[in-house]
């Protein structure tokens, strides 16, 4: 909503406010004043001048040489505007003067002609063309006789005056027109509002003999009336109006179109002219449309009505759709002479709907939507219909032919007082708290313990008396409002314990440098379906109804996929070393089409390539590889408590290389995998080679560990014995692990396999697999014996087993 | 032979002496204290000598031998000492050059926010509640005092799955679910933290997928003056003790009365500059107290309860507080960005 400052003086006095005051005030009692536009800001030196004489140019066909008359001096100016000429009185910017843009005036010659100083349009005086009125659009704004020559030019054009613009929540939707803003700056400012009274001289012919109204959907049009006005004169409407309508932001047509602009911006309530020559009848029925009716709008569209559609009808066809917008066939005309005024009240839902549907959204079904003052109606009919008549010397049929109640009552709030006091925590006395309702323009009453609020029906939006609470807390002044703390019983604040792992996760893998990511949960339909953990269906895919854009359609059910995007951003960049892990929500329809939640799990992923040390100056160059995202795996299993319940196995996944890659499980189900890229697809991509994995993480987090406990430290030395095995190619050490594990019983505390060799003095397809086995018990000194029993148990399992040979 | 044993001592400390390496050393201690070298000899050849002279000469002997051992000795120590020394000195390293990178990383900038913010209310007794990102219309919006035709459904714009079901627009309709779950019965004190999804091409400042923390406090004779103290803690935590916040008047469907908070700029301190818009007062988050409707549809006697809920964006605070200026970096994921909030 765009508010002039010079017009809100006619409602409230601003004395000593000004206007940049004013909008901070108008802020911190609620509505964001975004900006204070100054108009004719940057506009110096240009005056009303006086075109004596006016000729062609010797030397120009399209430009005149015009004699200015201003006041204190005379110049010769030359004009290239087709409207330009003698006995105008014109805006000239004199030599000297400076226009919007820092556009400096000098004197010069065009094609030899002298020209001292510029006649000006409203375009350039710095008003936007798309609010010039017509008659101004393709040449310089002409003054009327009032204008005094040699006078500043500003003042008449209102460019002396300020524009705030203000943000309109739903709530506040009764600063749409400028009672309602004068309302909330009276308030404001404690001081009183004065309302036009608007005055009109009524003919004695009554308006019902021209017009009949009838309503038929009376749920969607609650009031309709309408007014009859004769002897219309359509010309360009005064130059005040035409002012006040630019600075609001909207175009002037002519004087009746722009009377209905200017008491809607008033207001608040939208009205409609008609050319009541053209309306086709001598009544107006408002019912619904039918499906598939046709009409067309004043735009010009053809447009296709729905049952759902309130509109205006001649009794026959549509010549309106209610609240959003008039017909072409009965539109303002320079021609009209007589016009049908319409004042009605529509449900704020049936505009909203037609107009959202039609995508039409004009300043008439703005203020439908978010609820007008129905006691504004009639006030609303009678000012423009004076207006008419002052304006347009038009004659008022008498009476208001209608349907529907004029009025309605105040809405009435009871409530204790004391409850302002205890939801804002303030100590106002009773008094204090009707005065600020009372500033409102609220009707409010203390009883005792009660507060009784009348609430005018120009704010809708205040049905509560949580409504009414800060009604006096926003006036009041929240700075006012003390900061104390809570008083309430005290309760413990705490992470979960899942909160608390996933935090532990997050510092694990960034302690062992993996970058976090945040990556986007909307990706493409084929990404969505790429490297999950377990195979999805097509069915499982949670998609968007109406997409943006493919690229963000459906949810993740992978994190990788994103990541590997990530990772070719880098390579694009020339940043080749990358570790990154990203912890996130993957989602998997239960059923298709969706009627409950989709499934959504926690998942950990990442994606590694590159080097995985950090290089330095000694040269040493680690590429990361299979076992170091493994390494960082097991790490991560080992410090949650269940890297004994954890089990890696070769596996195939589409997209990854079918030698690298692992399944992972936790306690026999599947929990992730991880592995390096297919060859293939990191050609495809221009990647190096890439690792990533993918864990579900809640399932990982929501396992029951047991508690730490502490074990003895051993009080008798463990015995170490290194063992050899040659096993075929084929043979995976983790079986031999697992071999070993199982033969080596309790006395075989920890398996480490420190030597992998495959190549010379070993036959082809065979390699040998180093383990270093510690033994304890922890009662007693193990001797040779007990140990080489053990031990010969273990060569002995993994010979039969594993066709393991001891090497020599 | 008391000149023979003279001479030796004379001749033996002199070699020793000269003796460069540890090496020599020992030949020489071999050389003149051996079984076999000369003082042992003196000492065998005592028996030829008379009565007299023999203890003369035997101590002479002793002392010729004592000095030279204890040469030897000193001159031990000597060259032991000269051998740590070139050690030392073929030991020496360049101490300026890099020590061996250290590999360690750190949270996206936002989910230090998070984090940082987490931890604040944690302290002031708040829990941490996380609900679905895929919603029921109810949840996001009927729970909230935005029933299916309210005006407000258009300042957000969603992103819907089916009719009843979409990606919530905030972290709010877990706040119904937390509340439901209360059975009516206060303190609810928490904080939901988590990504919302709205309508929004992605530019410098929209992002259609962000960060959202909202918190919650409902119990028994909760005031705005408490919100506003509590707001006031967050404010001079998140963004320094010398900070001051003002509330302003506003509108959400959900909280009734609505204000805006705004901090005091920590740029200027409130003298105006850039980030402030000159204003000196910089719009951090939204808040109010819970609308009767909400708090009645979640299963709370607004007769009884009051309480206040609060929303903010992770990535605004954190673009002022790092100075970010575009919010796309934040899902970019560039390694260059990530790795500047080491301290974060």
């Amino acid at each position: 909503m765009l508010v002039s400052y010079n017009w809100l003086k006619d409602y409230v006095d601003l004395s000593g406010v000004s206007p940049e005051e004013l909008a901070d005030k108008i802020t911190k009692a609620g509505i964001e004043v975004e900006h204070v536009h100054k108009l004719g800001e940057g506009i110096k030196d240009v005056v009303v001048g006086y075109v004596k004489s006016c000729s062609q140019h010797p030397n120009a066909d399209k430009l005149n040489v015009c004699q200015v008359d201003l006041g204190s001096e005379e110049a010769q100016i030359v004009c290239g505007a087709p409207n330009v000429a003698a006995g105008q009185k014109v805006a000239v910017a004199k030599v000297g003067a400076v226009l919007p843009g820092n556009f400096k005036i000098k004197k010069a010659k065009l094609r030899g002609e002298v020209s001292e100083g510029m006649i000006c349009s409203l375009e350039e005086l710095g008003i936007d063309g798309k609010l010039v009125p017509k008659e101004y659009q393709n040449g310089i704004y002409v003054f009327g006789d009032d204008a005094v020559v040699g006078e500043d030019a500003l003042p008449y054009l209102n460019l002396d005056d300020y524009v705030l613009e203000l943000d309109i929540l739903p709530n506040s939707a009764h600063c749409l027109n400028m009672i309602g803003v004068a309302y909330e700056v009276a308030a404001i400012l404690n001081r009183s509002v004065n309302l036009p009274d608007p005055a009109v001289e009524e003919d004695q012919t009554l308006a019902e003999q021209k017009i009949k109204v009838s309503v038929e959907a009376a749920d969607a049009a609650p009031y309709y009336g309408a007014r009859v006005i004769e002897n219309i004169r359509i010309e360009p409407s005064p130059r005040w109006m035409q002012n006040r309508l630019i600075a609001a932001g909207i175009r002037p047509i002519n004087n009746i179109v722009d009377i209905t602009n200017y008491v809607l911006l008033e207001y608040g309530q939208p009205l409609h002219a008609f050319d009541y020559d053209h309306l086709g009848s001598k009544q107006i029925l408002v019912r619904y449309a039918q499906d598939n009716e046709q009409m067309t709008t004043l735009d010009d569209e053809e447009r296709t009505l729905q049952s759902s559609d309130l509109v205006i009808t001649n009794g026959k066809q549509p010549v309106a759709l209610a609240g959003v917008m008039g017909g072409a066939d009965s539109e303002i005309a320079d021609e009209t002479q007589t016009v049908l005024l319409e004042a009605a009240v529509f449900d704020a839902l049936s505009v909203r709907r037609t107009s959202s549907r039609l995508q039409l959204r004009t300043d008439a079904s703005q203020r439908y939507e978010k609820g007008i003052d129905r006691n504004r109606v009639v006030p609303a009919a009678n000012r423009a219909a004076a207006l008419m008549q002052s304006i347009a010397g038009a004659k008022v049929l008498k009476g208001i032919v209608e349907q529907g109640e004029r009025e309605v009552a105040p809405h009435t709030i009871d409530m204790p007082w004391t409850k302002i006091n205890d939801v804002l925590g303030t100590t106002l006395e009773a008094d204090e708290i009707a005065s600020l309702l009372q500033r409102l323009n609220f009707n409010a009453n203390i009883a005792g313990e009660m507060l009784h609020v009348e609430v005018p029906p120009r704010r809708p939006d205040v049905t509560i008396p949580e409504d009414i609470v800060e009604e006096a807390g926003r006036i009041y002044g929240y700075d006012h409002v003390p900061a104390t703390l809570p008083e309430g019983e005290s309760t413990r604040g705490k992470l979960t314990s899942y909160q608390k792992k996933r935090r532990m996760v997050q510092r694990y893998f960034e302690g062992i440098g993996l970058y976090q990511a945040v990556t986007y949960s909307l990706t493409t339909k084929e990404k969505a379906q790429q490297l999950t953990i377990q195979a999805q269906s097509e069915d499982q895919l949670v998609e968007l109804s109406m997409p943006m854009s493919e690229e963000r359609s459906t949810l993740r059910m992978s994190i990788v996929p994103e990541l590997l995007d990530v990772v070719r951003y880098h390579m694009n960049r020339q940043i080749p070393n990358l570790k990154l892990y990203e912890i996130g929500k993957v989602f998997t329809a239960k059923q298709k089409p969706l009627t409950d939640l989709p499934l959504e799990t926690e998942h950990a992923a990442g994606a590694l390539t590159g080097l995985e040390n950090i290089q330095s100056w000694e040269g040493r160059q680690q590429p990361v590889d299979f076992y170091s995202v493994k390494g960082i795996l097991e790490g991560l299993f080992e410090k949650l408590g269940v890297l004994d319940n954890v089990k890696f196995t070769p596996a195939e996944r589409d997209l990854l290389h079918p030698g690298r890659t692992a399944d992972i499980s936790l306690n026999g189900s599947a929990i992730g995998y991880l592995g390096q890229l297919h060859p293939s697809v990191q050609k495809e991509k221009d990647l190096n080679d890439t690792y990533v994995f993918e864990i579900n993480l809640q399932a990982l987090l929501e396992e029951n560990v047991p508690e730490t406990t502490y074990r003895d430290l051993p009080r008798y030395p463990s015995v170490t014995r290194d063992i050899a095995l040659v096993v075929d190619e084929s043979v995976q050490a983790g079986d031999l692990h697992d071999i070993i594990r199982e033969a080596g019983g309790s006395l075989l505390i920890d398996i480490k396999l420190f030597d992998v060799y495959q190549g010379e003095h070993l036959e082809e397809g065979k390699k040998s697999l180093a383990f270093s086995l510690q033994y304890l018990d922890p009662n007693k000194t193990l001797t040779d014996k007990e140990v080489n029993k053990v031990h010969e148990n273990i060569l002995n399992a993994c010979q039969e087993r594993a066709g393991a040979v001891l090497r020599n | 032979m008391k000149e023979q044993l003279e001479s030796l001592r004379n001749e033996a400390l002199e070699q020793v002496n000269s003796a460069e390496d540890l090496k020599s050393l020992q030949d020489l201690r071999v050389k003149y204290l051996g079984k076999k070298g000369p003082i042992t000899e003196v000492l065998r050849g005592m028996g030829k000598l008379s009565k007299e002279e023999r203890p003369v000469i035997g101590q002479l002997a002793n002392e010729v031998r004592e000095a030279i051992e204890s040469a030897i000795k000193d001159k031990q120590e000597h060259l032991e000492l000269e051998k740590i020394k070139a050690q030392l000195a073929e030991e020496s390293i360049d101490v300026t050059l890099p020590g061996r990178p250290v590999q360690s990383a750190n949270h996206h900038p936002l989910t230090a926010v998070i984090e940082e913010i987490e931890d604040l209310f944690i302290g002031l007794g708040f829990s941490i509640a996380e609900g679905p990102e895929v919603e029921n219309d109810y949840y996001n919006f009927e729970a909230l005092n935005l029933p299916k035709d309210h005006p407000a459904r258009d300042m957000q714009d969603s992103f819907y799955i089916t009719e009843e079901i979409l990606l919530r627009t905030h972290t709010s309709p877990n706040q119904a679910r937390v509340m439901e779950a209360h059975k009516g019965k206060g303190p609810v004190k928490i904080i939901c933290p988590g990504k919302v999804y709205r309508r929004d091409t992605d530019d410098a400042t929209h992002s259609h997928q962000f960060m959202q923390i909202e918190g919650l406090y409902v119990d028994k004779n909760v005031r705005l003056s408490d919100l506003k103290g509590i707001l006031t803690v967050f404010a001079k935590e998140m963004f320094g003790e010398d900070r001051q916040i003002r509330l302003r008047p506003s509108y959400f469907p959900f909280t009734e009365p609505s204000v805006e908070m705004d901090i005091s700029c920590f740029h200027c301190s409130g003298s105006g500059c850039s980030v402030c818009k000159k204003t000196g007062w910089i719009e951090i988050l939204g808040a109010g107290m819970v609308h009767p409707h909400v708090l009645e549809m979640s299963g709370f006697d607004p007769k009884v309860y009051t309480g206040f809920a609060f929303g903010m964006g992770p990535e605004r605070i954190a673009m002022l507080k790092y100075g970010i200026n575009d919010i796309r970096h934040f899902y970019n994921n560039d390694v260059r960005f990530l790795k500047q909030f080491k301290r974060a």
